[in-house]
């Protein structure tokens, strides 16, 4: 439930290395109070066939349309290709951040298929550098 | 340029091995040597997506690696070759003695296995594999990232891994 009282039923998974995942979705609920759209799974002590096990289920368990993977070459996105061959509607988004789940987690009036390019997108365009200016006007390339 | 790493890992292609290890050894080609991989064209299409630009995979059965093994260590850019499990490196050591050294780089939990490190669990026929390996001089060593210290096999096996 939000902190308006909206009841947020699951409907995205997000899964990653480590602590990624948890760390990522309580940072969506510090932010929005609505971390309940998003489940977080650890790939941490599964193997490659477990991953895939542990996704399958996931998604049966909420009826996920949409996974947030946090590595494009990494063990998630490959079990969640998987996956997809089995449902062909479900969503992949890889290299999750959290501007692209708060983004997704506030598109409530359209389908999860366009939620989720509407996040990534806006994930994608979050990535910026600032500043960085070269002190004294070097140029040698090495930090 | 032999390859760098022989490497045992359940997941096959995934982060540590594209990220972790790719970009401190500068790799560029993945040898996968996986019968059924090398059998679906679809499990290739797979690893392929997973694999950033830059990073050529070859896909091999046990058979096909044995007679390729030459022709990948000439190849002057650097690579690593996976398998999923230990019968399969097993298979594939005894077919081309050049491999010298190989790498545990993660077998996860399943039913009989016993946990030896936090990425190694192994049943009793694989540690006796292992054993074998190393009895015709190949060393063995866990590591899942480059960062971490390698243990050797006896103290994997000898319970001194901790």
């Amino acid at each position: 439930m939000s902190e308006t009282g909206e009841v947020l039923a699951p409907r995205a998974l997000v899964v990653g290395h480590g602590d990624f995942a948890t760390g990522v979705v309580s940072a969506v609920d510090q932010i929005t109070g609505r971390g309940g759209v998003l489940v977080p799974l650890t790939n941490r002590g599964l193997g490659g066939d477990e991953i895939v096990r542990t996704l399958r289920d996931a998604v049966a368990a909420i009826g996920a349309r949409v996974i947030f993977t946090d590595l494009p070459a990494g063990s998630w996105t490959i079990a969640a290709r998987r996956i997809q061959r089995e449902r062909p509607e479900l969503v992949v988004v890889t290299g999750a951040n959290l501007p692209a789940l708060l983004d997704f987690v506030f598109q409530t009036d359209c389908a999860s298929s366009v939620a989720a390019r509407h996040a990534a997108d806006k994930g994608r365009g979050a990535l910026g550098v600032l500043g960085g200016a070269s002190v004294g006007g070097g140029s040698s390339g090495a930090d | 340029m032999p390859i760098e790493l022989y490497r045992i890992d359940d997941r096959l292609i995934h982060g540590q091995v594209v990220v972790g290890w790719g970009q401190p050894l500068d790799l560029r080609f993945i040898v996968l040597v996986d019968d059924d991989v090398a059998a679906s064209e679809w499990e290739q299409e797979l690893y392929r997506l997973g694999v950033p630009p830059g990073i050529e995979v070859h896909f091999d059965t046990v058979d096909t690696a044995a007679l390729s093994l030459a022709g990948y260590g000439k190849d002057s850019r650097r690579g690593i070759l996976l398998t999923k499990d230990i019968e399969t490196m097993d298979r594939l050591a005894a077919r081309a003695p050049t491999i010298r050294e190989i790498n545990l780089g993660g077998l996860h939990y399943r039913a009989g296995r016993v946990q030896k490190l936090r990425y190694v669990f192994l049943a009793a026929d694989e540690e006796q594999v292992l054993r074998t390996l190393a009895g015709r001089g190949i060393t063995i060593t866990a590591q899942d990232v480059p960062a971490a210290r390698p243990v050797p096999l006896d103290d994997l096996l000898g319970g001194r891994s901790h």
